[in-house]
């Protein structure tokens, strides 16, 4: 009996444990390759980012992600995290009061909740589109744009809901900034 | 609630519901031994072994094999975890997982448990990741429904000692269901953007950040099939790259609830009586259903540790699908739910994960409460209880007892030994009842092999990787022994014949019996628990 345990160990091993994730690579890389490896934002040769993953932009001329909590620095792609908050714990209710102020900054209005909380990764890299529509006065006086242009990009990249029914509105904030520069 | 959200609900509700026949009649045809289109891989595997497909097993034997096959996989895990320094794939050059964490991830991915003390993207090197969790992902989920489907048989048998033959369920189901589903999803996976590569981590240009990489795809695919739940990163299926988009989403949910209500069909056609599979599915969605809805409704609002693309809706969907099934995985922090949404989690697992629960031991859970609910009634009425034909007596009873008794005593006595000790409460994050819950949490998710967390709590200490490693060993065979034995007593009884004293099975009035007794000793065993964590938190 112990022969047979250890034989179909080793067999399940080699079928499910090499040759199915080494078959689904392979798979993987010929349908998707873009998606497999990650879907990267190439610009000249470097790596910019990936779509998928958010990344932290705090200045002015930019539209801000959600707070992250991953460790030593926001946004951290290698050490993925929420900030596992209890909902009445006091370090919660200080960032989402600090966070409001900052988004204030130059407007009135209480900002969306999606802006004042960090998301479960900490690499969401998206908002909904009334967290940017709320950032774009800031965003067009940073730049000397009319408030109008600001809303034309969100309004382009505004995803809506997949297959239209599924998950929630949403625009991408890495490539919402990547078009404001551009 | 939204129209958008309950719309979601309802679309989830629906498509998994109507996946029930075919995956179920699929099942009931892996495991009794028609399907023969991957016949040469099959024979192959027993011929390597040398295992004889046909030779009955008494229950001592089936659970023998059971136990000393897992405890090979154990050891195996706990080996690859000690030497991954020293084995290739490794390119982001992890070390080796310590003694103490490295026991409590054997025995959690052995028990299909998939509790994680640890970050997936900074551990594990690509060959532990493959070699060591996915395998495991596998063979415990295909352990699982092969104990189901010995019970089934044991119900079905006359004056038999045979249960089946452990090999055969294994090999089937591996081969003819669990793989061909993951490769399946996996590459649907892909297409929506989980990774699946294995390239060193990659630095972005012009700033800190470093984009972890490894073959994602393959292992998300299974642990959502397999009710396993381990993440391939540490917030797991919240991470882009391990749930991209809405409806990488949607695949991975009905992914999770896919095999666990399928199997309730099997179960009707195994024993030859499909309206026992439908009262055993009507039971568990009498519960299941009505907390999808709660939990939707006590999120609404709450996007602390949740993703935009998701939403509260799928967030609530997920977490009550995920400890529904003992599968754990998750898409947004449980933690920091509302206290009233973290509590409905945290109460389905403290059902002993039978409304739906783990591949095969959910069901396996449900129709032990299936015996315990035959036998309340028999007591009502004074005459010797009887489920499927056969006679339900005094050591079968003791049997259930037995399953129904450990996971409360290994959930509420590791919480009381974690709470006293200062090791188990130095890792709280919050104080309090918020705190209470975490450790409750952890002890719960343990104990019925769930492996979801209240993720503030550093639970990656000696104290607690050891009493969980034991209280996920007790919730797992602990329950599985006796199965097997109930049965085997089972299957050496003669059918009794229907007459009029018999308590038909069947009917809405025994569905309603069943979900009493669920209920009824999930409260007994953890309100006053629940009264002390969420309940006061909520109160505040």
């Amino acid at each position: 009996m112990i022969r047979a345990c250890l034989t179909m160990l080793v067999l399940f091993t080699v079928l499910t444990g090499v040759v199915y994730p080494l078959a689904i690579t392979g798979l993987a890389q010929l349908l998707f390759p873009w998606q497999a490896g990650g879907s990267l934002i190439v610009e000249g040769g470097k790596v910019k980012g990936s779509e998928l993953l958010g990344q932290w932009f705090t200045e002015p001329q930019y539209f801000w992600p959600r707070l992250s909590a991953t460790a030593t620095a926001p946004y951290n792609a290698a050490s993925s995290s929420g900030s596992n908050y209890g909902p009445h714990h006091p370090d919660l209710q200080k960032a989402m009061r600090e966070r409001t102020v900052a988004l204030q900054a130059g407007r009135t209005g209480m900002p969306p909740i999606d802006l004042i909380t960090a998301s479960g990764s900490g690499l969401d890299p998206h908002i909904s589109p009334e967290a940017a529509e709320y950032q774009a006065t800031r965003v067009a006086a940073a730049r000397h744009w009319p408030v109008e242009r600001a809303k034309q990009r969100i309004a382009a990249r505004t995803e809506g809901r997949q297959w239209g029914w599924l998950g929630e509105p949403r625009v991408n904030v890495v490539l919402l900034n990547r078009d404001l520069d551009r | 609630m939204s129209g958008s959200d309950l719309f979601q609900i309802c679309l989830y509700l629906a498509v998994l519901l109507a996946c029930v026949v075919p995956v179920g009649a699929y099942m009931a045809r892996v495991l009794d031994g028609s399907l023969t289109f991957l016949g040469p891989m099959e024979r192959l595997f027993y011929r390597v072994s040398g295992v004889d497909p046909a030779a009955p097993m008494t229950w001592t034997a089936y659970a023998g094999v059971l136990l000393w096959f897992n405890l090979a996989g154990t050891l195996a895990v706990y080996g690859i975890l000690r030497v991954q320094h020293l084995l290739p794939l490794n390119p982001q050059s992890f070390g080796p997982v310590d003694p103490h964490t490295a026991f409590n991830i054997a025995i959690s991915f052995a028990t299909n448990t998939n509790w994680q003390n640890y970050g997936g993207e900074t551990t594990l090197s690509y060959l532990t990741q493959m070699l060591a969790l996915t395998v495991q992902n596998f063979v415990s989920a295909a352990s699982g429904i092969a104990v189901l489907a010995a019970l089934a048989r044991g119900l079905a048998a006359k004056n038999s000692t045979s249960i089946g033959n452990f090999w055969a369920d294994l090999t089937r189901t591996t081969l003819y269901l669990l793989l061909p589903l993951s490769i399946g999803l996996a590459l649907l996976l892909v297409g929506q953007g989980v990774i699946q590569n294995f390239d060193s981590y990659v630095p972005v240009a012009g700033t800190q950040q470093v984009i972890p990489m490894g073959p994602v795809a393959s292992q998300v695919a299974i642990k959502q099939l397999g009710t396993n739940g381990g993440g391939f990163f540490n917030v797991n299926s919240a991470h882009p790259f391990e749930n991209p988009t809405p409806v990488s989403n949607f695949l991975q949910v009905i992914s999770i609830l896919l095999i666990p209500a399928a199997l309730c069909y099997t179960f009707g056609k195994l024993v030859n009586d499909k309206r026992q599979g439908w009262a055993l599915l009507a039971a568990m969605l009498i519960i299941f259903v009505p907390l999808v809805f709660l939990e939707a409704q006590f999120e609404q609002g709450n996007l602390e540790g949740k993703e935009v693309r998701f939403g509260t809706a799928n967030s609530a969907v997920w977490a009550v699908a995920t400890t529904a099934a003992s599968n754990g995985s998750v898409n947004s922090m449980h933690d920091s739910f509302t206290p009233l949404g973290g509590l409905i989690p945290l109460f389905l697992m403290q059902l002993g994960e039978v409304v739906f629960g783990g591949v095969g031991s959910g069901l396996y859970g449900m129709v032990i409460f299936a015996i315990i609910a035959v036998f309340l009634a028999g007591l009502m009425v004074g005459r010797t209880p009887e489920y499927l034909g056969k006679k339900i007596e005094a050591f079968e009873m003791k049997m259930a007892s037995l399953v129904i008794l450990m996971p409360p005593v290994s959930v509420l006595l590791g919480t009381a030994i974690t709470v006293t000790a200062p090791m188990g409460l130095a890792g709280l994050q919050d104080r309090g009842p918020h705190g209470f819950s975490e450790i409750l949490y952890a002890f719960s998710s343990m104990g019925n092999n769930n492996g979801s967390a209240f993720g503030g709590y550093g639970a990656n200490n000696p104290l607690v990787n050891s009493l969980g490693g034991v209280a996920m060993f007790l919730g797992r065979y602990w329950v599985a022994w006796p199965v097997l034995a109930i049965a085997g007593s089972l299957a050496k009884k003669k059918t009794v014949p229907v007459g009029p004293g018999t308590l038909p099975t069947h009917t809405p009035l025994f569905t309603g019996l069943l979900v009493g007794a669920v209920l009824l000793v999930g409260m007994l065993a953890f309100i006053p628990a629940l009264a002390l964590g969420p309940v006061v938190e909520a109160l505040q």
